[in-house]
């Protein structure tokens, strides 16, 4: 089971290098974060593991925000074996809870990690594991995910991926623009397209292996889908006027657009398979950056018909149209978490955009982030956290906030401009 | 086929000529002299509207945030270059919407694309042919200013016109 989970993760990682153009900073974090205790995994080999598996699942946690693992160097003991612990040696440091490993090799250039993890106040283990692979950091990022779950109750998203679009000014009017995919540590990262024509509006489909995205690369911007595996791309639109906003429905057999085709900006359907359109909004206003609703029966968009940018939410078969935000003059780039319940947005408030959320049962709106030009919000498939990209030093560059605006982790970038950042599925 | 278009390519640029040196915009007929044409050059460097009309020259005008709206310094570019097209129906423009960084990507392609047929519109009402003018916006995504306050912002809120047949 863990093995068939992972052998999938890796056969999409294929090729990749553990690259880094990334690196994280956590900016603040929970004063509740809980504090845990990562030991060092044994190894009892003469050579050195490649990556250091316990070191990489302390970033995972911390990067969370609901994590504060302890430092290597506070350890007053390092057990690598359940008979090992003493648990007043970590409850002493007031840990809560204490992971610990041990790695070995499995053959054909295998690893396999024996991990466990013990609640400490309650001096008794909760969970154990065994995975086997060929790449340290998905077996890492496995482990946090069970970490996680069997601590918060909530499915980890550590083994996820990300899309995200670099562009570097060359010259004047001489630009590079690239698609990526890298793991969601910023660690993995391969390059998917490269153009010298702008690339926009990268999206998953719900399989994670296919995406969708905008490119210029024929000289006129058209709507492509791409399967990540194998590299094949395909032209799915290409129409007068504009072809953007790619959106995959969430049984993944349908994708909603943005075209002006018949004149003005507005939302369509298209049928992947036959490449049947159906026309959703018809409004002399703009009409763009559609999403899905959970239960793929309705639409929520970007329209200024109301004389500024607000979200709409449009119910597909009736074509009742419900505006969704009143705050303020801009809100747009609607994206919804899993259960449909909190709606993530960029908004704008005394000429600065931030991300904001709007809890669309309660009705109340929060304002996370306290940078400019934030935008283009993308929430994890667990709910914990939304990327988005934003404004460091001059410079586009991404960052995570938790959807209470707690937690916020900023990924600098150590060239070009990052921005458009799509969080996977579950993988 | 080859044979047409070089042909047809041929007498487009010779009126083109012809009608750059004439007094008369209006000016169709075939040409009678065959320099212009063996030269290979559509630009008029003694006269007409390529060195005379600096407004000619200029091919980028700009939009005010989150506008569409033509501005009132814009119209003496455009009725020159709606000039030229009408006097030019060999003359084919492609005119770039583009907007600033501010605001979700989007809708900035939507709000570029308004630009760029506000800009076309305005220069069809002027009498260039909707046929001669061909739109594109790129939004944000090709800024020709890279800062981030408003001076650069306001460069970047343009429509640029880049003649892509018997440029004046």
């Amino acid at each position: 089971m863990l093995v068939r989970k992972l052998l999938a993760l890796f056969l999409f990682c294929v090729a990749s290098v553990a690259n880094a153009e990334l690196t994280v900073i956590i900016n603040s974090g929970q004063d509740d974060a809980i504090p845990v205790g990562i030991v060092p995994f044994g190894w009892n080999q003469p050579s050195r593991l490649p990556e250091d598996v316990a070191a990489i699942v302390h970033a995972d946690l911390h990067r969370s925000g609901q994590f504060k693992p302890l430092d290597r160097a506070d350890m007053l003991s390092r057990p690598t074996e359940a008979s090992q612990v003493f648990y007043r040696d970590w409850k002493v440091l007031g840990t809560e809870y204490l992971v610990i490993g041990r790695m070995q090799p499995a053959g054909g250039g295998q690893y396999r990690a024996d991990f466990e993890i013990f609640d400490v106040f309650q001096q008794r283990p909760i969970k154990k594991g065994t995975v086997t692979s060929n790449n340290l950091r998905g077996m890492a990022h496995y482990i946090s995910d069970v970490i996680y779950e069997a601590i918060t109750g909530i499915r980890g998203a550590f083994s996820t991926r990300m899309l995200y679009v670099t562009m570097e000014h060359m010259q004047a009017r001489k630009q590079r623009y690239r698609l990526y995919v890298a793991d969601v540590d910023g660690f993995n990262e391969k390059i998917i397209l490269e153009s010298p024509e702008p690339i926009l509006s990268p999206t998953w489909a719900p399989n994670g292996r296919h995406i969708a995205y905008v490119s210029f690369q024929s000289t006129r911007p058209a709507i492509y889908i791409q399967d990540t595996i194998t590299g094949r791309q395909q032209k799915i639109t290409g129409f007068p006027g504009l072809n953007g906003a790619p959106s995959f429905s969430p049984d993944g057999r349908q994708l909603a657009m943005t075209l002006s085709k018949d004149g003005n900006p507005e939302i369509y359907v298209m049928d992947v398979a036959s490449g049947s359109l159906r026309r959703i909004t018809n409004h002399y206003a703009i009409d763009t950056e559609a999403t899905w609703s959970p239960d793929g029966q309705n639409l929520i968009f970007t329209s200024e018909r109301g004389g500024s940018p607000q979200i709409y939410r449009q119910h597909i078969a009736t074509g009742k149209v419900e505006r969704l935000t009143f705050e303020g003059s801009y809100n747009a780039r609607p994206a919804l978490t899993p259960d449909g319940r909190f709606l993530a947005m960029v908004h704008r408030s005394n000429g600065v955009f931030h991300i904001a959320v709007k809890d669309l049962v309660k009705g109340t709106f929060n304002v996370l982030t306290e940078t400019d030009l934030d935008e283009s919000p993308s929430i994890a498939p667990n709910a914990s956290m939304i990327l988005y990209a934003t404004l460091k030093g001059g410079r586009g560059v991404l960052g995570a906030v938790s959807l209470d605006g707690r937690v916020k982790v900023q990924l600098p970038s150590r060239f070009g401009d990052v921005r458009e950042p799509s969080w996977s599925p579950f993988l | 086929m080859p044979m047409f278009t070089r042909n047809h390519l041929i007498a487009l640029i010779a009126a083109a000529s012809i009608a750059g040196c004439s007094s008369t915009p209006e000016e169709t007929t075939e040409p009678t002299t065959a320099a212009p044409v063996t030269s290979g050059t559509t630009t008029d460097t003694t006269g007409g509207y390529g060195s005379t009309d600096p407004s000619l020259q200029n091919r980028v005008v700009y939009f005010d945030f989150d506008s569409y709206d033509i501005r009132v310094d814009s119209e003496a570019t455009l009725n020159a270059h709606a000039q030229y097209l009408s006097a030019h129906p060999g003359a084919k423009l492609r005119v770039e919407g583009h907007a600033d960084e501010r605001g979700t990507r989007e809708y900035n392609m939507a709000l570029g694309e308004r630009r760029s047929k506000a800009t076309s519109a305005y220069l069809t009402s002027k009498g260039a042919s909707a046929s001669q003018i061909e739109v594109i916006s790129y939004g944000e995504e090709r800024p020709v200013a890279l800062g981030h306050e408003e001076g650069s912002w306001a460069q970047n809120r343009r429509a640029e016109l880049q003649y892509t047949s018997e440029a004046p």
